[in-house]
């Protein structure tokens, strides 16, 4: 049964592991539920495996185990069907690459084109209307390197939205991004839920996530909490999902070797039950203050 | 005024040649096979495939000797045996952990040096320096007819194709999100990449087709920011390099398809000096 193109979508995730080439597990029994017309906030460390959820979610890697639904489909025939937007993190754009912004955004509508790819007049309608939300219209020629970090961020949303896709997945949207321009993705991704969009947005600006995700999912190797943003978002659960680590240090950290700290307090973490963590942890913010997360206040 | 133009030194050099009917031809091919590499060459520079580019055009050597052995047309032979080769690098690549530009430096030398024992073994009346340099100025009306038709198939292969083929070089995980098949979009890409290495044999050979594949792309990259005017660009050069080496190979008697990339290299040396954005002196007096 396919759900009509009006009702919200969701995405789940049934434990999914997947393992990169050189061994390294990266994701370890994953499972979540994606609510249909929220969005969902996910959360981790650097390496705590959200660009591989991403990945996984967008078909772009092959998970060693697990499957994935996007409502009653698979990604594959979700992604035929234009559903599945994905706004890339800004590193994995080559923006020396000799096209404009409204290439890029023309780019969003080719699954609705023939072979050739020749816009029609609602192809060029749609492009013109995604490039007017997103405030790109007067610069809609420019090659995308000579955009600053802000309007980089609106041209692919703008692709996306040009997709009309009903999930959008955005991977990292707030970094090198100014507090003006953070706040206008905000409104736009808050606008777009309401039009009955899902919305998934990984993130390290913790302090950001209460004021517009319903739903948050913490993940570090495997999801170690889901759920409201109320029930979820707690201290607690953040100093577990960032291994003891005090959350104040983490958008900032440049330190490798807490990354690998990190990682080993990772690896015992999938091993422990989550319950046996938790005692832990409690008893490590009770007893060190300095541990407690400073950015969610 | 006729005696006036022929007064003209230049006019002289251009026009003195064109009374040789095998140098008439050599200057159409030359610039018909310019075209074609300089449209791919833009797809090759903006993949980051230059390196594939040598791969193949190495690769095709037995195909070609094995085709003359066995008596079929030489581009049928080039053809399968460049195309093998990227897929046993894709092959070699998804087995081990070895890193790409290792799979490939591993893959076409194997595929070349196993061309160089089979020339040397298979009696046959292949000019091994013909294969490897080029012989644009001996070409017969066989080689004509197959250059034409692998040219020709390149050039409407990639008209028909050329935004995916874009979408694919820029953001292929774009092109899968959106459902379209990349798996295609890859082999279209290196299958046209080969026809173009057989399209280019005669004139520039096997050792410098790849200048070809790669220089004029490269140079359009560094006067603009436009696609279609990077297009145009990349075509004028190899135009350009094409007509104008085999003049210099005929008047000064020297390798033509030597001529052709020392112009094509000359042209992109002049491009990353003096280009109004990208050049070295632009960037120079902005910083």
């Amino acid at each position: 049964m396919t759900p009509s193109t009006d009702t919200p979508l969701s995405i789940t995730v049934e434990n999914l592991s997947v393992t990169y080439s050189n061994a390294r597990l990266a994701l370890y029994n994953a499972s979540c539920v994606v609510q249909p017309g929220t969005i969902t906030g996910l959360v981790g460390p650097n390496g705590g495996g959200k660009s591989t959820l991403f990945k996984s979610i967008m078909g772009f890697l092959r998970p060693s185990q697990g499957h994935i639904r996007i409502s009653d489909c698979s990604v594959q025939a979700a992604q035929k069907r234009q559903w599945m937007a994905y706004v890339p993190q800004s590193d994995e754009v080559d923006w020396n690459f000799p096209v404009s912004v409204f290439d890029v955004v023309m780019m969003g509508r080719y699954g609705y084109m023939n072979l050739l790819r020749i816009p029609s007049a609602t192809d060029r309608r749609v492009v013109s209307d995604s490039l007017d939300r997103v405030g790109l219209s007067d610069i809609r020629h420019r090659q995308i390197g000579e955009l600053s970090g802000g309007q980089k961020k609106r041209a692919f949303l703008a692709r996306a939205l040009a997709q009309q896709g009903k999930i959008i997945l955005l991977d990292e949207p707030f970094t090198g991004v100014d507090v003006k321009t953070e706040k206008r993705i905000i409104e736009l991704l808050i606008q777009l839920k309401h039009e009955g969009h899902t919305i998934l947005v990984s993130t390290h600006d913790l302090a950001s996530i209460s004021t517009f995700c319903d739903r948050v999912i913490l993940l570090n190797q495997t999801v170690l909490a889901s759920g409201t943003t109320d029930e979820t978002f707690t201290e607690e659960n953040l100093t577990m999902t960032f291994g003891g680590l005090p959350i104040s240090s983490l958008p900032h950290q440049q330190n490798c070797t807490l990354v690998t700290d990190n990682e080993q307090q990772t690896r015992l973490a999938v091993q422990h039950s989550i319950q046996a963590q938790r005692q832990q942890v409690s008893a490590i913010t009770t007893h060190n203050p300095s541990y407690l997360p400073q950015t969610c206040d | 005024m006729n005696t006036i133009i022929t007064a003209l030194p230049m006019w002289d050099w251009l026009i003195e040649p064109l009374q040789f009917g095998f140098l008439v031809k050599a200057l159409w091919v030359s610039a018909f096979v310019g075209t074609v590499c300089a449209v791919l060459s833009c797809y090759i520079t903006l993949k980051g495939w230059s390196l594939m580019g040598d791969a193949v055009s190495h690769a095709v050597v037995p195909g070609v000797v094995v085709a003359y052995a066995i008596g079929i047309p030489f581009s049928v032979g080039a053809f399968l045996f460049g195309f093998g080769a990227t897929v046993a690098i894709g092959y070699v690549k998804s087995k081990t952990r070895l890193k790409e530009d290792a799979v490939i430096g591993v893959i076409f030398t194997g595929f070349f040096a196993f061309g160089l024992v089979l020339a040397t073994k298979i009696p046959s009346n292949i000019d091994l320096f013909h294969i490897l340099f080029g012989n644009v100025l001996g070409i017969s009306q066989q080689d004509i007819i197959q250059t034409l038709i692998a040219g020709i198939t390149t050039l409407l292969i990639i008209l028909l194709r050329r935004k995916d083929l874009l979408l694919f070089c820029f953001d292929p995980n774009h092109a899968k999100a959106i459902g379209l098949n990349i798996q295609l979009m890859y082999y279209t890409l290196l299958s046209v990449l080969a026809l173009t290495i057989v399209a280019a044999l005669q004139t520039a050979g096997i050792v410098l087709v790849v200048a070809m594949l790669v220089t004029p792309g490269a140079t359009a990259y560094l006067l603009t920011d436009r696609f279609d005017r990077m297009l145009m660009i990349s075509v004028a050069t190899g135009i350009l390099s094409c007509v104008l080496g085999t003049y210099l190979s005929y008047h000064l008697d020297v390798s033509t398809g030597g001529s052709i990339v020392v112009i094509l290299t000359i042209l992109f040396l002049l491009a990353m000096t003096f280009a109004p954005k990208y050049g070295i002196l632009a960037q120079q007096t902005n910083s």
